[in-house]
């Protein structure tokens, strides 16, 4: 409608000049992304082009790093513990939410939020410290989970170094502190679905099972899929567990690729190679998370 | 949460007496495991060293409070404290103070390019943190922050989360009483100041709890950033000890006893507000 479009500029210009307090107030988010964020993310496009060591040298390398990347056993392995801790813990640990959920939710269990808090509880400890708790508590000598086993019969294992169980360890003591997370956000979804729904569909002569996969079921699985989503960006960037518990090993067994990441810029200070591993991660992560959008519509389709 | 009156009937599995106590052994299994690690963290802080490296028992045979008065004399726990609680609390406040500005500035005006700056606040929250720790830390070396409190404080204050949560908060504040103010002649600040904070308390509760944790727990800036031990905060200091040659668990346990015990006390006593604060951002999505 309006024919000049220098007009159109001036209005839009003092638009912007009338609300410059609420500029002011949502600046601080803007200053601090770019500088912490926008910044580094570039900045580090550009050591992953280079073989800077601390700081050291910068010598152009060009995509060198991410060549050496693929060719990298130990990256390749790190890539392989992620995924299979994540294809494995995270199923465990929302299955077992959605069951403590849907149980909490009636009210008849007694003592339910005695029960939810308690649940709850290990979100609260901090991540270093359940993983120092952890590494005493499977430690094959002195802990209380072989204590616990001896006295029900069982031998001894020693969790943090046999290679092939030491990664369960880790899923056990993720899967310990974010169960009860999950089902909080899960119990929030339940009992946001209509009572209504749930009653007509009784009175309709549906038992509570068919009530439970046809209704309940579909009704939460978006809260479901949104824990999902988080589980997954945070099993990609698993980090203190493995560093705490495990360093990484026996055999490199429970290397994750942000451990890697660590391992590599700030221990052997290889600034470049430690960025270049970084923007793989960040690649793993959009696709992953792309595919399970792709495949979570491809399910309601 | 919607209200349900109160002659609706529960409508949830009819049960025995058998699927029962299944049930509540199910329940009590996990509720056992959930507690476990806190019992065996607390217990041990009480045992005494020479006792922790022998055969293990449910009990300690005799409590001592030695763990205690070797972490308090022998490290520089009472340093970390303070680090931890200084960088909590700076951060604390500055994030509330951002958060809350931005919360008001997204809910209760309309600008241009407003609809965009948000899509870019949201999209923010999913660079993953670990991207930008290697050039983080060598911006930071250049300008002399690394091995400050600066560096632990000032990052990530403005957070996404919480200006998300805020806005959603004060746009359920209705407008007509920041329009009397603005007639009576308040500033946009004053009406900040004066009207939105009291009114939002409650929310401020919520978000406090989430930025003082995230603070409090955090564990790969400090590690990265804080160089010298005096500078480590709690969780970097005692893994620092774990990592020490002879592995000293009694200091351990009993410096993962004072970083827990406040945490869980104040989450025993505030904890709607808690559940709130913890999951920002998730449950109003």
């Amino acid at each position: 409608m309006v024919k000049d479009p220098g007009k159109n500029k001036r209005l839009l210009w003092r638009e912007v000049r009338r609300n410059k307090v609420a500029y002011l107030f949502i600046s601080p988010f803007y200053i601090m992304f770019l500088l912490f964020m926008v910044l580094p993310v570039v900045y580090s496009f550009y050591l992953s082009l280079t073989d800077v060591q601390g700081i050291g040298m910068v010598k152009w390398v060009g995509l060198r790093n991410y060549i050496n990347l693929f060719q990298d056993e130990r990256f390749l392995q790190a890539i392989k513990n992620t995924s299979l801790f994540a294809v494995v813990q995270i199923p465990i640990m929302l299955t077992l939410a959605v069951i403590l959920a849907l149980i909490l939710n009636s009210k008849r269990v007694f003592l339910r939020n005695l029960f939810r808090s308690v649940y709850f509880l290990p979100v609260v400890m901090s991540l270093a410290v359940a993983a120092l708790a952890f590494s005493m508590i499977l430690n094959k000598d002195i802990g209380l989970l072989n204590l616990v086993l001896s006295r029900m019969g069982f031998s001894p294992r020693d969790w943090l170094n046999d290679p092939d169980l030491a990664l369960w360890s880790i899923v056990g003591l993720v899967t310990w502190r974010w169960t009860g997370y999950n089902m909080v956000i899960i119990l929030a979804g339940l009992q946001n679905i209509p009572q209504e729904l749930l009653e007509a569909a009784q009175i309709d002569g549906a038992g509570p099972w068919q009530r439970l996969r046809h209704i309940t079921l579909p009704l939460i699985w978006p809260v479901v899929f949104f824990c999902l989503i988080l589980s997954m960006i945070g099993a990609y960037q698993l980090f203190e567990e493995p560093m705490i518990l495990t360093k990484g090993g026996p055999m490199d067994r429970t290397l994750t690729i942000v451990l890697y990441l660590y391992q590599t810029g700030f221990q052997k200070f290889q600034f470049g190679y430690a960025s270049a591993i970084a923007y793989s991660l960040v690649i793993i992560l959009l696709v992953v998370s792309g595919l399970q959008m792709k495949l979570s519509g491809g399910l309601k389709d | 949460m919607r209200p349900r009156s109160s002659h609706i009937r529960e409508l949830s599995l009819p049960m025995s007496v058998a699927a029962q106590i299944a049930t509540y052994a199910f329940l009590i299994f996990f509720l056992i495991l959930a507690a476990a690690p806190f019992y065996w963290t607390l217990v041990s802080s009480f045992r005494s060293m020479g006792e922790i490296f022998s055969r293990p028992t449910f009990l300690p045979s005799r409590f001592t409070l030695e763990n205690y008065v070797s972490l308090s004399g022998k490290t520089l726990f009472w340093r970390w404290t303070f680090n931890s609680f200084f960088v909590a609390i700076g951060y604390t406040l500055l994030g509330l103070f951002f958060c809350s500005l931005g919360g008001f500035g997204f809910a209760k005006y309309t600008f241009p390019f407003r609809d965009i700056l948000f899509w870019i606040l949201l999209g923010s929250m999913m660079i993953p943190y670990h991207v930008t720790i290697v050039p983080l830390f060598s911006v930071f070396s250049k300008l002399g922050l690394v091995n400050t409190y600066w560096s632990l404080i000032v990052p990530g204050s403005a957070n996404a989360f919480g200006i998300f949560f805020m806005r959603q908060y004060i746009s359920g504040i209705p407008t007509d009483l920041m329009d009397a103010a603005r007639i009576d002649g308040c500033s946009d600040f004053v009406i900040y100041h004066r009207i939105i904070l009291p009114i939002i308390k409650p929310g401020i509760g919520a978000l406090a709890i989430f930025l003082f944790l995230g603070s409090w727990n955090n564990f790969l800036s400090p590690l990265i950033f804080m160089r010298t031990s005096e500078m480590f905060t709690l969780p970097v200091g005692l893994a620092a000890l774990f990592g020490q040659w002879k592995v000293e668990y009694g200091q351990i346990m009993a410096g993962s006893v004072f970083t827990v015990l406040p945490v869980v006390v104040v989450f025993l006593s505030l904890q709607r507000q808690f559940i709130e604060g913890l999951t920002v951002g998730s449950l109003k999505g």
